[in-house]
């Protein structure tokens, strides 16, 4: 099932093209990993399907992508992200509690019941494998939390909401090898529930978890395919050389 | 390598010696006001009425006056200069108009204060009506230090990192939430700094008042805010240049309170401030 579809993407910021004419369909409950060398387009596609894009000034756009059969553009902005949670690079706690931090997308829904509260933030965390880690001090700085923690508080505060997808931008980028592991092993679980779409610089990441990967170049999809035959047999030179390390 | 040596201690001299040319006129000014002024403080000069052509007694009604027009002031100009700022850093979009609007508040900080002064006398004095009284004094000083909120503010809402914004709309909140919740908690002690700096001008300005509402000796209270009223600038003012024979201690006495008085009202705002930044962890 085609959860989210793109057609003919062009992304511009200011003059220079970002995206070039990209195509490609996302299905429901797979890790859709997308690999590619710097400045390849991949985080501006990603944001591209929550609209975050549009905040920047000088963004111009062309081409469609719906989802779930809708135009992204005819749905309203706070829905469209509530349904499509994002993870960012960095791990980016606000500045709140660890309980405030994975209740904060739910408070601003108009959520206010406590006890309803609680359930949705030890959910969120069980599901972000880290509510053992943090059970006894829901109340401390999400701050005082470790690099690889506060990544998982992030997952944790973007499952809270409830969304189908979730877009990880290079989740790994700033983790250690231990805590790349575990955000991994929760990516993997995640799949069964919602749809996740990777991008990732780390080629050996997109192999272990992605059920189909695409790989961009210069703001161009050069394919897309599933990942063991990306990794075995890709059609395209470029791809053979980029997950081989000949460029990157 | 000696080279660099030698221009390091040059540049260690030239700006400790820079340090110390600002540190020890501060020093000497609040010195020498202690030691001329205490002698004038005891409880009659703080709680009574100026006597005898305010050659004695008090200056108990030019302190409270003070401190209403110091409160009148912020509390016309916080809210105003607070909405303002949220609007130019957050809403406004950024064309030529708005850079425009934006330059011209800065420059308006740089403004002599006198200008202000009769700018209130026409505006509230006059068109308005309210006549010299602690409303125009209050609003005049507010329009004074409007500038000075809404830089500031602006200064300390953009200062508040660009990715939580990100994290907060990426999580469906809208702009306003954002705002309300994520930028303008961690907004506050830099809004509290300038409202520092905007107590300190008010409190301390005579031109925009002398117009407006100060009064040359008024031994009585105000009892609404379409009464004149005495104000500590002004009064230092007057018994400094005005009357005759006042005793010196009396001038650094009044000096003195008002002092006393910015600096206990600026303890207060950075108390304020400190509690908010033990918050802020980034």
């Amino acid at each position: 099932m085609v959860k989210i579809s793109v057609k003919n993407l062009n992304i511009w910021f200011d003059s220079t093209q970002a995206l070039k004419d990209v195509s490609l369909d996302i299905y429901a409950n797979e890790i859709l990993s997308i690999i590619g060398p710097a400045n390849s387009g991949k985080t501006t596609f990603l944001r591209t399907l929550n609209r975050l894009n549009e905040l920047e000034r000088q963004f111009r756009m062309e081409g469609a992508v719906d989802y779930d059969g809708v135009d992204i553009h005819s749905l309203d902005t706070q829905i469209l992200r509530k349904k499509t949670g994002m993870v960012f690079a960095l791990p980016l706690p606000l500045p709140l509690s660890i309980f405030d931090n994975v209740a904060y997308g739910s408070r601003m829904h108009g959520i206010k019941d406590k006890k309803i509260l609680l359930e949705i933030v030890e959910k969120a965390l069980k599901e972000a494998y880290l509510w053992d880690e943090v059970k006894d001090r829901l109340s401390t700085s999400a701050f005082k939390l470790s690099g690889g923690q506060q990544q998982r508080l992030c997952i944790a505060r973007t499952l809270a909401v409830g969304p189908e997808v979730i877009l990880f931008d290079e989740p790994c980028s700033g983790l250690d090898p231990i805590s790349t592991a575990k955000v991994e092993q929760a990516m993997i679980l995640l799949k069964e529930t919602y749809t996740i779409v990777l991008v990732t610089n780390n080629v050996k990441q997109a192999a272990r978890v992605g059920t189909r990967t695409a790989f961009f170049l210069s703001g161009e999809m050069v394919e897309i395919d599933k990942t063991e035959r990306i990794f075995t047999a890709p059609a395209d030179d470029r791809t053979n050389d980029y997950i081989e390390g000949k460029f990157g | 390598m000696r080279n660099s040596q030698r221009s390091q201690k040059i540049a260690f001299s030239l700006l400790f010696s820079a340090t110390l040319l600002i540190v020890v006129p501060v020093g000497l000014i609040i010195v020498l006001i202690i030691q001329k002024g205490i002698p004038a403080i005891d409880w009659q000069f703080l709680t009574d009425i100026p006597r005898k052509g305010m050659r004695e007694g008090g200056i108990f009604p030019a302190i409270v006056g003070t401190l209403y027009l110091v409160a009148g002031a912020i509390v016309f100009s916080l809210p105003i200069g607070l909405l303002a700022a949220i609007y130019l850093s957050e809403y406004a979009k950024d064309n030529a108009l708005n850079r425009i609007i934006k330059l011209a508040i800065v420059n308006l900080a740089g403004v002599p204060s006198v200008v202000y002064g009769l700018f209130g006398l026409a505006m509230f004095v006059v068109f308005f009506k309210f006549g010299a009284s602690i409303l125009s004094g209050s609003l005049t000083l507010g329009i004074m230090i409007l500038p000075i909120i809404i830089t500031a503010s602006r200064e300390a809402l953009e200062s508040v990192p660009y990715s939580f914004r990100e994290v907060s709309l990426s999580l469906g909140a809208s702009k306003w939430q954002t705002i309300r919740h994520i930028v303008l908690p961690n907004a506050i002690p830099g809004i509290l700094t300038g409202t520092i700096l905007g107590i300190g001008r008010a409190a301390g300005e005579t031109a925009p008042i002398l117009f407006t509402v100060a009064a040359f000796y008024l031994p009585k209270l105000p009892k609404s805010i379409f009464d004149q009223a005495m104000a500590l600038p002004y009064h230092l003012y007057v018994i400094s240049t005005q009357v005759p024979n006042v005793d010196e201690k009396i001038r650094y006495g009044t000096a003195l309170v008002l002092l006393v008085l910015v600096l206990f009202m600026n303890l207060i705002a950075i108390v304020i401030r400190y509690q908010f930044r033990k918050r802020k962890k980034w």
